[in-house]
């Protein structure tokens, strides 16, 4: 018995030991890859006779599938034309001062007069700006959809919550139609539904669905035991137990699925009008940038902003609502359906007004006032004045970060960019100083840290982009096997070994490259903004409103204003990926450390903590976890980020799933497309995985 | 309570298992009990199984009209044998018996009809529904039964009186105070005019002022409707307070059973010796627990009650330093001495310090 502990003991402490021999051999081994890569080629680049012909396999298997069902799609399509164009006209014919009317009084009656306010204002920009025929034509879209996505996802969710079985199938689904980006699934659709309004439609009832599954699982599965306990010692049946008891006491968690899937289906519609587009709000703010004209743009990426944020109030008002005041129940129906009557009433008698002045049918010409142009001289003004500021920076960010990380410093620097020649001498100084600082790190008994270092300067020095795939994917593998074992292991090299084996591996790299500049940096600044947000409230109250406006407004409106001054290209790309995956690290960081458990703080505060040594010691540590959840956010949300990003011109997956699209080449916008899933699940098991290491390493949770 | 007959049993539980986890089916199906060694053995070899029992070979009775209390601290079983009694929870292995048939027996629909008509039960946080309003949880289980209208308000309305909730009606749970939001609880559980009246921990979630203010009003409440209750709770102090017998249990076993008097002049072993410690005897000893039956009345004797507490004989008992008389029901039953009360109490005092100390160098 003894012995055994012993032995326990003793492989305990050389394991740390035995992990960085086996690091450093595969670091050592990389470097042996990289040296024979003049002679062996094959080990940069994947030999193009290994891959499998998955592309082909896609397309036929698509081509089947139209040439067996097209009749039943299509048939579904033209049934989804009818409501859909019975409620776009309708829409448009209501003369603009009854929506007007009906959509702030629906405000108001969702969280109050503020609310009302802003949709008021809102509402009246739009008009004023001359977008309405267009808003209203995206708002019937999202108006079809919306209800036929919650009503799916209900019921999917519902089934899920009865048979625990079919959840995984339905997990395992939603997390790919979450992760495959839009796009990629937008050209099955076309395919299968022919062109039309219908694309869209179908496109933001799967999008915006499986939110409305999750939050129906959760809401049923969270009703506290003894709520079903009491309906059960009631004497309810089952039918009513899930009627009476379950779904209303689910009823919160519910309904922020509907407002969930609201902004998802919008952001879909938006998206979807690329190629279906006719006269919406999407299609607008894109035929203008694609012409270069950014105000226009803009002015119709603010309405986009609008009505996303309307919606997202609107429905989140409706989730939070509380129950008016005491004795409600006993007031008079009236009273109790007072919105309802007077948005009724208001509405007939604005209508009837309206018939007599023709100003409150259509908005009149006279009041449309064109933004654009100030806008234009605007950023004119802009790109000129600071004409040398932007270059700077550009210039810098492509020389010093971006560059020496895709091609590693080998091939970057140069006199032409970093002002002298890499020479001999040089690189062998670079050398020496990575070793003295892995030995040094080494002997300072930081083991990891030494390895990472290791690591980070062979990439640096040589590109992530021309490291030889074997070596990444022994790296890969080794790492996923020691943060949680020889399963991830498996799923990692799996995934990997798609990314090579469908001959995207080059395309994946390089949206590896960009999505990772991208994330660390967010996950930085974002982390930053969470630690001040959570020691300053005033910081806290400034930074939410700009975290909810960047969460809300649909991604590919957040691209208008970098384009606008930077011009396409990777680094524009890479400050819009930037400005979407900042908020998720900056919310969870504040939220961790907001919610780190006040006993310990108080304890730590009575031994004499600082401030400093407080956030340092305790806080950040105890928080860990949850920033880590941050990061698998950020990661997430850079990868979605990724593929709108190839409309400003990126080289990678998200550009072929782009291509896919626009030459309907279904086998590869589909090919890259999972394979962008594939890196956002890895990524996902992984951080998930360290996380929880670490969680158990500190003695489960703490909070 | 004295004079107790089997005909009166309400509710009777007949060594009833509860398992979780590992295969049960092993060791018994619902008719047969393949166990031949005894209880303490199973249980070791259902554990070596990596399955946990939560409730061990539990046997007792309810009688009509009695507060049973089950009391244990958290973990004990306490909690999933209450739920036995509803099937809330199914046992393994026992009978489980409402007025003479197997509860254990009845199909889906003829429980269901069971919990609707005969059953209420009490929640440690509430269970209420947070979307109704207060006459709307409680009227929920009428509602559930499709009762008309005027019937609903008028038992909803006999219910709120009944627990002092007038003019709260239609507040929702979340704007009343847990004491309040308890009250709901109970009159809903109430609403139905249970035979069997179920608490679980329903005072624990509670500040202890509210908490005692509670136990007052359940007693109140109780001596009024004379329901058959089963209480759970983890307070030796409360079970003492409230309880007509009481049982203690620990892993899933029963310890002892007995009225509280019983309790603390006999423990059946140190555990249940270790709560009896602190308790405060002249306050839950009664007249009767500490009398004599075999001093002769007098004619000139003042007298008590049977259930007034030690603690407020005192007084008494120092002017009348011969003894008082101890009525029950009008009827002379024993009479208690200054000496009968000191020798009850040092009786006591003498059996909790004397046999713990060795036992517990064991």
């Amino acid at each position: 018995m003894s012995l055994e502990i012993d032995n326990e003991v003793i492989s305990k402490q050389y394991k740390p030991f035995i992990s960085s021999i086996l690091w450093f051999s595969i670091l050592a081994l990389t470097l042996v890859f990289i040296a024979l890569r003049g002679k062996a080629p094959w080990l940069i680049d994947f030999p193009e006779e290994w891959v499998l012909p998955i592309v082909l396999v896609l397309n036929s298997f698509m081509d089947r599938i139209v040439e067996f069902s097209g009749e039943f799609f299509r048939g579904m399509s033209a049934a989804l034309e009818i409501p859909m164009s019975a409620i776009r006209s309708l829409l448009s014919w209501l003369p603009w001062s009854v929506s007007f009317f009906i959509l702030v009084s629906i405000s108001f009656a969702a969280s109050g007069w503020k609310l009302a306010v802003f949709t008021a204002v809102g509402v009246s920009y739009i008009l004023g700006v001359g977008l309405w025929i267009e808003t209203m034509n995206s708002l019937a879209l999202v108006a079809v959809s919306v209800p036929l996505a919650v009503l799916i996802g209900f019921l999917i969710g519902t089934a899920g919550f009865l048979y625990p079985r079919a959840e995984r199938a339905i997990n395992l689904t939603l997390d790919a139609l979450q992760t495959i980006p839009a796009f990629a699934y937008l050209l099955p659709i076309l395919l299968l539904f022919g062109f039309g309004v219908v694309v869209g439609l179908i496109a933001g009832v799967l999008y915006a669905f499986p939110p409305m599954v999750r939050n129906t699982l959760l809401g049923l599965r969270r009703v506290p035991e003894e709520v079903i306990e009491s309906g059960l010692m009631s004497g309810a049946t089952e039918m009513q137990l899930f009627f009476k008891v379950r779904v209303p006491s689910a009823a919160r968690q519910i309904l922020l699925g509907v407002n969930q899937a609201t902004l998802a289906a919008f952001s879909m519609v938006v998206i979807a009008s690329i190629i279906g587009g006719s006269s919406d709000i999407g299609w607008e703010v894109l035929s203008e940038m694609r012409k270069a004209r950014f105000g226009e743009s803009l002015v119709a990426g603010i309405v986009i902003a609008l009505m996303a944020m309307i919606m997202d109030r609107i429905t989140a008002g409706f989730a939070n609502r509380k129950p008016a005041d005491d004795n409600f129940a006993d007031k008079p129906f009236l009273i109790r359906h007072n919105y309802l009557l007077i948005t009724v009433l208001g509405a007939v008698i604005i209508y009837i007004v309206s018939l007599m002045y023709p100003a409150l049918q259509s908005w009149p010409k006279a009041f449309v006032f064109d933004l654009s142009g100030p806008l234009n001289d605007a950023i004119d003004y802009v790109i000129i004045e600071y004409a040398n500021w932007i270059v700077l920076i550009k210039k810098w960010a492509f020389f010093y970060l971006m560059l020496p990380i895709k091609m590693g410093l080998e091939q970057v620097i140069s006199p032409y960019s970093w002002g002298f020649q890499f020479t001999m001498p040089l690189k062998l100084a670079y050398g020496a100083t990575a070793l003295i600082l892995v030995i040094l790190a080494w002997l300072r008994g930081r083991q990891s840290s030494s390895v990472m270092i290791g690591l980070l300067t062979i990439i640096l020095f040589f590109g992530l982009t021309r490291m030889p795939w074997p070596a990444i994917l022994l790296v890969m593998t080794f790492l996923s096997w020691q943060l949680s074992g020889p399963k991830l292991a498996l799923t990692v090299l799996a995934g990997l070994a798609y990314l090579l084996l469908s001959g995207i591996w080059p395309e994946a790299l390089l949206s590896v490259y960009l999505c990772g500049i991208g994330v660390a940096l967010s996950f930085a600044i974002g982390c930053s903004l969470g630690i001040l947000a959570s020691e300053f409230n005033a910081i806290s109250r400034f930074l939410r409103p700009i975290n909810d406006t960047l969460q809300t407004i649909p991604l590919f409106v957040l691209l208008i204003p970098f384009v606008m001054i930077f011009k396409i290209g990777e680094f524009t790309a890479l400050l819009a990926i930037m400005a979407y995956a900042i908020v998720p690290a900056t919310r969870y960081s504040e939220h961790g450390l907001r919610n780190v458990s006040h006993e310990a703080i108080e304890a730590a505060e009575c031994m004499g903590c600082t401030r400093w040594q407080l956030l340092m010691r305790v806080k950040i540590p105890m928080a860990l976890p949850e920033m880590m959840l941050g990061l698998n956010q950020t990661i997430m949300f850079g990868i979605s980020m990724l593929v709108i990003a190839a409309l400003v011109g990126t080289s990678g997956l998200g550009q072929m799933v782009y291509i896919g699209l626009g030459d309907g080449d279904f086998g590869v916008g589909m090919s890259a497309g999972v394979g962008m899933a594939v890196i956002a699940i890895i990524a996902d098991r992984m951080t998930t995985a360290w996380s929880k290491k670490y969680e158990e390493n500190i003695g489960g949770k703490i909070n | 309570m004295p004079n107790r007959n089997n005909n009166d049993i309400k509710l009777s539980c007949r060594n009833v298992w509860k398992i979780y986890g590992g295969s049960p089916t092993k060791y018994f199906d619902k008719k047969k009990l393949f166990i031949n060694s005894d209880t303490l053995n199973v249980v070791k070899k259902l554990r070596d199984d990596g399955a946990i029992p939560a409730a061990v070979d539990v046997s007792f009775d309810v009688h009509e009209g009695e507060i049973f209390v089950i009391m244990g601290l958290s973990g004990s079983g306490k909690s999933t044998m209450v739920r036995c009694l509803s099937r809330l929870v199914e046992p393994s292995h026992g009978e489980i018996l409402l007025g003479g048939e197997d509860l254990l027996k009845k199909s889906k629909s003829e429980l269901i009809d069971i919990r609707r008509h005969k059953m209420g039960m009490v929640f440690q946080s509430f269970g209420l529904l947070p979307h109704l309003t207060v006459a709307e949880n409680i009227s929920f289980p009428l509602r559930l039964q499709g009762l008309s209208n005027k019937e609903k308000r008028e038992k909803t309305s006999r219910v709120i009186e009944l627990v002092g909730l007038e003019g709260r009606e239609n507040s929702f749970p979340r704007q009343l105070s847990g004491g309040q939001q308890q009250r709901i609880g109970i009159a809903r559980s109430l609403a139905v005019e249970p035979e069997l009246w179920f608490l679980d921990e329903p005072f624990s979630a509670l500040d202890p002022l509210i908490r005692r203010q509670m136990q007052d009003e359940f007693l109140r409440i109780q001596s009024s409707l004379k329901k058959s209750i089963v209480f759970i709770t983890h307070d030796f102090l409360e079970a003492l307070r409230i309880a007509d017998r009481m049982m203690i249990m620990r892993d899933g076993m029963v310890v002892q059973i007995g009225t509280p008097a019983e309790l603390i002049a006999n423990p059946v072993d140190d555990y249940v010796a270790e709560f009896t410690r602190d308790v405060p005897l002249m306050r839950v000893l009664f007249a009767k627990d500490v009398m004599d039956d075999n001093i002769e009345v007098e004619e000139n004797m003042q007298g008590v009650q049977s259930c007034d507490s030690v603690e407020d004989i005192l007084a008494q008992l120092s002017k009348n330093t011969k003894g008082v008389v101890v009525f029950d029901d009008g009827k002379a039953i024993g009479v208690v001495t200054p000496k009968s009360v000191v020798c009850a109490l040092s009786r006591n005092a003498e059996k909790v310090t004397t046999e713990l100390p060795p036992n517990e160098v064991v």
